[in-house]
């Protein structure tokens, strides 16, 4: 154990450092976008252009960057910490903005008004209940020095401590299900395959995040690389895992390569390879970046894909705890899942139960995305209702006229909470119940403009090309749905489809493979059973009730509506607008070229 | 058209510089689950996997044809056709959907003049359908070589691409 006392005293070394000033920029992908690496620039140069460290004396100023810290839609958000001063969060931050943050915040004390986040900000975090995010958006996930400074690895010299079997009791005793999106309990699973005897077994980290619409594991890999891997460690230990892999998909360049940074550095320091902090365990994790295939999300297809083959299901029984990767028993994991295992060791499984609901333990983190103010990641206790976080933690629907239609929650395996429901707690089993499930946290918040057939098509589209085709249902059923559901958006609709679609549905759920067959008429399924109307409209009266559908729109004004803005003029891209003030707008079909631009900008919904 | 550019782009392959593929086949000979990693490496220098370089890679590699075309074919991320020297992915993940990416990806592709899939003819681009590069926070987004562009309307998606150069 001597490398464990080694980090303890670099812990307080740390703490000596704890009065320097610290500039944090979110630097994962979304602030990155938003120009995240200019202000990073701009800060270093602005800085020792001004010579501020000889100016506040003998306290450093820090740059650090930092990974998502939720808010996507304010970034680039910068955080300065000053000691004695507090904390104060700037929005939307451009690099032209820095000369005068530094001037004014860091010299002066004054912090830029004008640029600070407000009320909006603070509301966003008033709700939540940030623990498996908490370090993202503080540390540095490029480095392992600030890992540990933040207190990392504590989880890891803990649990070497432990047997084997009292982790596992912990992670039993903490209720945690797995976040992958069936809820399976994940001290159960390491159970399993901690008994299945072997000397050589595996262990996956599964960041093939596939599901469109979500985005918590990137973020997590992102911001908190380490924190991750510190919780595939332990549950190595745990399960007696050698070797360990992290597969994670091609299209996060920026997870791979924080990830990567990450492996290596836990192996200079010694937390990860022959003799582990002098514990004599072994462990070597690698990277297996996916080839795009969003099937290879499911456990067995992900391990064929490992073995460099078609990631093709395979039946179960063989379980993988029994026969996995290369036929030796293996664990697979979610990124999320193992996110939480450091802070169920240290904090213990009793602390972790106490949060949540019965059958629902912990947080969960939420991707909040489409119609919706606040669009970004939170991290909520289980059994807060939809609506708290649709209107208390993101701030509702934005637009005049625009209202909340529905939720899709759980991506193209889960279903639709409608309004009437918004008062559903968020937990595996209320989510069920309600046609939806947890799925991996991807929450698609839309309005009245949303078509719900289209929804469901649109799923369906997803589903149909990403079958891998072993299971004849999943490859002519889901194309079969999707023949039909193109049909009626595009006003070809016959009575008896939406009878059709069921009993599709039926057959694709009862005899396909794996979960992406046995979940994929889901979305038509929940939408059939809370829009049927909708679904009657395009067949029946050839029209889609929130003009969404293309090929049933008219482009035609409704004079009864229109305001006579004018916003539908300047925004058509080929002037097909004819319109003066205090008159009617009039649009022109010979030049229309149906881009659906002034259906969107409408503030009264007034073209049909 | 398609096998027009097949055939213009394949000229010079026929004398297939193999040095880069082989150094990479020698770093996997002989480890389990090579047949990916190799094909994603090679891809990375060659650009697209043509039929050569596949023939090339079953032989060394001591797997059998079919199943190395079983694999490049299986998933999204291997391409059997050239591939312009940018990729423009435009984002259809359901975030990007519900904020209209389907009609940036129509007016990119009528602006382009190619369908998604294809290189332009002068060999800029590639436009390419993803289904969602997790960046849901600022949909809709298109990522073009390697920036990435959130909140985009389609009239600035059209502008941002006739105006793309890396680094600028």
């Amino acid at each position: 154990m001597s490398k464990a006392v080694t980090s303890t005293k670099k812990n307080t070394e740390q703490t000596e450092t704890k009065d320097q000033i610290r500039v944090m920029i979110c630097m994962g992908t979304g602030g990155m976008s938003a120009g995240a690496g200019d202000v990073y620039d701009a800060f270093n140069k602005e800085l020792a252009q001004r010579n501020v460290s000889a100016k506040i004396g003998p306290r450093s100023c820090n740059i650090k960057r930092t990974g998502c810290r939720g808010l996507c839609a304010m970034d680039v958000l910068v955080d300065i910490e000053i000691p004695g001063f507090g904390l104060h969060t700037y929005k939307h931050v451009k690099a032209e903005m820095v000369p005068d943050i530094v001037d004014q915040h860091i010299l002066e004390l004054q912090p830029v008004q004008k640029w600070l986040t407000g009320e909006d900000y603070h509301k966003f975090h008033d709700k939540q209940q940030r623990m498996v995010m908490a370090e993202c958006g503080i540390v540095d996930p490029e480095s392992f020095d600030d890992y540990i400074a933040e207190g990392g690895y504590t989880a890891l010299v803990k649990a070497l401590a432990m047997e084997p079997e009292e982790i596992i009791d912990e992670v039993k005793k903490s209720g945690i299900r797995g976040r992958g999106g069936a809820g399976f309990p994940t001290g159960m699973k390491w159970g399993f395959c901690r008994a299945t005897p072997g000397d050589l077994k595996y262990i996956i980290l599964n960041a093939d995040e596939g599901d469109p619409g979500a985005f918590m594991d990137r973020s997590l890999l992102e911001g908190n690389p380490h924190g991750v891997l510190e919780g595939l460690i332990i549950g190595a230990y745990a399960i007696g895992c050698s070797h360990g892999y992290f597969y994670c998909r091609a299209e996060y360049p920026l997870a791979l390569k924080r990830l990567e940074i990450a492996i290596k550095e836990a192996n200079e320091h010694g937390y990860l390879g022959e003799n582990i902090l002098g514990s004599g365990f072994k462990f070597q994790a690698a990277i297996k970046e996916g080839a795009g295939a969003f099937v290879c999300g499911e456990e067995t297809a992900l391990m064929a894909s490992i073995e460099g083959q078609r990631g093709m299901p395979r039946p179960r029984p063989p379980f993988p705890a029994h026969q996995g990767l290369w036929k030796k028993p293996s664990n697979i994991n979610n990124v999320e899942t193992f996110a939480n295992i450091p802070l169920i060791i240290n904090k213990g499984g009793d602390w972790y139960a106490s949060i949540g609901t019965e059958k629902s333990k912990g947080t969960k983190v939420f991707a909040l995305t489409g119609r919706i103010k606040n669009t970004g990641l939170i991290e909520v206790p289980m059994g807060i209702t939809l609506k708290e976080i649709v209107y208390d933690i993101c701030g509702g629907v934005p637009g005049r006229n625009r209202e909340f239609k529905a939720a899709q929650m759980g991506g193209p395996s889960g279903g639709c909470i409608p309004t009437q429901l918004i008062d559903v707690p968020i937990d595996y089993d209320s989510l069920m119940e309600a046609g939806a499930i947890m799925g991996s946290g991807g929450v698609v918040v839309m309005d009245n403009t949303a078509c719900m057939v289209d929804m469901a098509r649109f799923f369906l589209t997803f589903t149909q090309q990403e079958s891998c085709g072993k299971c004849v249902t999943c490859r002519i059923g889901t194309k079969t749905m999707l023949e039909i559901l193109t049909r009626i958006t595009e006003g070809d609709g016959k009575e008896g489809d939406v009878e059709l679609l069921i009993s599709l549905a039926d057959d694709i759920k009862g005899s396909s493979l794996c979960g992406l067959g046995q979940t994929a008429p889901n979305p038509v399924l929940s939408t059939i059973r809370y829009y049927r109307d909708e679904y009657d409209a395009h067949i029946k009266d050839k029209r889609c009730p929130a003009n969404a559908c293309k090929a049933l729109l008219k482009f035609e004004v409704i004079d009864d509506l229109c305001k006579m803005c004018g916003i539908c003029l300047r925004q058509c891209p080929v002037d097909a607008v004819i319109w003066k003030p205090k008159t009617k707008a009039v649009i022109v079909k010979d030049k229309c070229i149906k881009c659906q631009t002034c259906i969107d900008a409408c503030p009264f919904l007034a073209i049909e | 058209m398609d096998t027009e550019n097949n055939k213009e782009c394949c000229k010079p392959e026929i004398a297939l510089d193999l040095t880069a593929a082989n150094k990479i086949l020698d770093q996997y000979r002989g480890k389990p689950g090579a047949l990916i990693p190799v094909l994603q490496k090679v891809q990375a220098h060659y650009l697209w996997l043509s039929q050569p370089l596949v023939e090339h890679i079953a032989r060394e590699l001591n797997i059998f044809l079919s199943e190395v075309s079983g694999v490049v074919t299986f998933y999204s991320q291997f391409y059997t056709a050239p591939r312009g020297k940018y990729t423009i992915q435009v984002c259809r993940g359901t975030a990007c959907h519900v904020k209209g990416s389907l009609r940036i990806l129509e007016q990119l592709a009528a602006d382009l003049g190619v369908e998604p899939g294809e290189m332009t003819k002068d060999g800029k681009f590639t436009l390419e359908e993803v289904n969602c590069i997790g960046a849901c926070g600022i949909a809709p987004v298109i990522v073009a070589g390697s920036k990435t562009f959130g909140s985009i309307s389609v009239a600035d998606a059209l502008e941002a691409i006739r105006n793309f150069e890396e680094g600028a």
